[in-house]
């Protein structure tokens, strides 16, 4: 796995697509940062992750939209397959990888919490609890990205079905208040990611809601797993 | 070493493979044979472990494939039709990836050591640092040749090594192959028959899926040649000789083949088969004072055995004449399918 993980990280970073990634992500945060805390001379840094939140739904797909997709096109998958490696291992390495990818970008906003700090006494828990549910949200879409890479060897499929599912996802919340029936408000209001996501951003540790994230991140980890097994047997 | 039996690959209705059998002895270099699309690299995805198969077993080592995946591709090396290769990475930085991917340990060698040595046994030294999206074909060839000799595995299966190489990387690559042969078990798949010919010890033919030979490149070519057909080069004049060739008893056609020296003419002849005709044919031919100046049997080159074989009408006479029925009907009974 850690031969993937190093493979995967090399592949974003000699590529244009680490750098895109963690440029945008950091113009973004910065702006949003300058506009809801410098500008407004507070040290509530939880306006940056929500508006954060947005910018990660469209910036995951370019991470993950080439995981599996680059290897079916260009058949290197044939290395990775019949390589003596489990495929859970293989799609863990490119799921970590991709991941700390990720994590690199959004530790930009612990930089935020310490720009604060120089200022004011931030509220810590308030920035730790918005970057782990940043961090599980970003995990989940990236385990659906890559879900998503799994199937096509098209990366621009990959990233609009990646992008599509997000925005959905981002939607649910306002489509759960559009049904009368409490069975379909209660099921749309379940797999909302924004309502889990908002019980983090006032700075408490949601138990529920950190379960819900790491058990989508383990379904699609699962469900590539499987995609992968399907094609061996397709 | 290598052992598949009853293998069957099919894609909805359609068989990719269709109840194929063969072994590989240790050390021995085995030709896969077969026209475009006659199931070679569905095999050897199903050998390596790429894909699955519907039906039946590949056993390597002893060790059946789909109980233990992991095992048996430690013991393979496997160099698909079109090499694997990250080409924004070096040949270095590949190779490298590769040997932590397969968790290679050589003992007493370090990674370094050992990559270093692979790449001076298939020749890549000099292009060890450079980019593999800049490399010409025969080098990416080379370098996924490279990948697939790391760790030392005791099989290599190699998918078309030489397609897309110009002559002299084909030799080279061929030679590679032929040293190889003496550490490893080899499958070597192929529809270049010069190539299996220069090569392997053995030849399997498979054609829509199924195999239809199975031999020594000489054994082939002996069971399917045929001592009725002959050429012939007289120094007499064209017409004529025909006409008095197609006299001789047992003759059943004689074909101009043209000028070949000044006065002389060749003609490919057949007659029945169990027929000589050589003597008679000297005896004609001499009352007339015209002078044979060569004549030969008409040898089959792996090529025109290939052809014959992967032509329908004559599949089931060479599988009928070399296999006993009474012994091993498997072979029969395939052709009759």
């Amino acid at each position: 796995m850690a031969a993937i993980i190093r493979r995967e990280l090399g592949a974003y970073f000699s590529s244009p697509i680490g750098y895109i990634f963690l440029a945008v992500f950091y113009v973004f945060s910065g702006f949003y940062f300058f506009a809801n805390v410098l500008m407004m001379q507070s040290t509530d840094i939880s306006l940056v992750f929500s508006n954060l939140l947005v910018i990660v739904m469209f910036l995951i797909p370019i991470l993950t939209m080439r995981l599996f997709s680059e290897d079916i096109k260009h058949k290197t998958d044939q290395a990775l397959l019949t390589a003596p490696i489990s495929l859970t291992s293989l799609v863990l390495g490119k799921f970590f990888a991709a991941v700390l990818v990720f994590v690199l970008g959004m530790s930009i906003t612990i930089v935020y919490g310490v720009v604060v700090a120089v200022f004011a006494a931030p509220n810590w828990a308030l920035i730790w609890g918005n970057f782990a549910a940043l961090l599980l949200l970003g995990m989940s879409l990236i385990s659906i990205g890559m879900f998503i890479s799994s199937m096509t060897e098209n990366q621009v499929i990959a990233a609009v079905g990646a992008f599509a599912v997000a925005l959905a996802l981002l939607l649910v919340e306002g489509l759960s208040g559009a049904f009368t029936s409490p069975a379909l408000m209660k099921f749309f209001a379940g797999i909302s990611f924004m309502r889990r996501y908002a019980g983090f951003s006032s700075g408490i540790f949601e138990f529920s809601a950190a379960i819900f994230f790491l058990s989508v991140c383990a379904v699609f980890i699962f469900l590539t797993v499987r995609t992968q097994e399907k094609r061996r047997w397709a | 070493m290598i052992e598949v039996k009853g293998l069957t690959k099919r894609y909805g209705a359609k068989a990719a493979v269709d109840n194929i059998s063969f072994t590989v002895k240790e050390g021995e270099i085995l030709g896969f044979l077969g026209p475009n699309g006659a199931g070679k690299s569905t095999t050897m995805n199903i050998i390596t472990g790429y894909s699955s198969s519907t039906e039946g077993e590949v056993t390597v080592g002893g060790t059946e494939i789909f109980e233990n995946p992991i095992a048996v591709k430690k013991m393979i090396g496997y160099l698909p039709e079109h090499p694997p290769l990250y080409l924004e990475m070096t040949v270095k930085e590949y190779l490298s990836f590769m040997y932590d991917l397969k968790k290679v340990k050589v003992s007493g060698v370090s990674k370094q050591k050992h990559i270093e040595e692979i790449c001076g046994h298939v020749r890549i030294d000099d292009v060890y640092g450079r980019l593999t999206k800049n490399l010409s074909k025969g080098y990416r060839q080379r370098v996924g040749l490279a990948q697939a000799l790391l760790g030392n595995p005791g099989v290599l299966v190699l998918d078309e090594p030489t397609v897309g190489l110009d002559p002299k990387q084909i030799i080279e690559i061929r030679n590679l192959i032929k040293g190889l042969g003496k550490k490893h078990t080899i499958i070597l798949s192929s529809h270049i028959l010069p190539e299996v010919q220069a090569t392997c010890e053995r030849v399997v033919v498979i054609n829509n899926g199924k195999i239809i030979a199975d031999d020594t490149p000489d054994n082939l070519s002996r069971a399917m040649s045929t001592d009725h057909k002959l050429t012939i080069r007289v120094d007499g004049p064209e017409d004529d000789v025909q006409k008095l060739l197609l006299k001789i008893p047992g003759m059943l056609r004689v074909d101009k083949l043209g000028v070949r020296e000044e006065s002389a003419y060749d003609f490919s002849m057949e007659a029945e088969p169990g027929a000589d005709i050589r003597r008679e044919a000297f005896k004609r031919l001499a009352e007339r004072s015209w002078a044979i100046l060569g004549l030969k049997s008409s040898e089959l080159s792996l090529e025109d055995i290939f052809l014959q074989l992967t032509d329908e009408s004559n599949k089931k006479s060479y599988i009928q004449s070399t296999e006993d029925p009474g012994a091993d009907g498997e072979a029969a009974d395939e052709a009759e399918q």
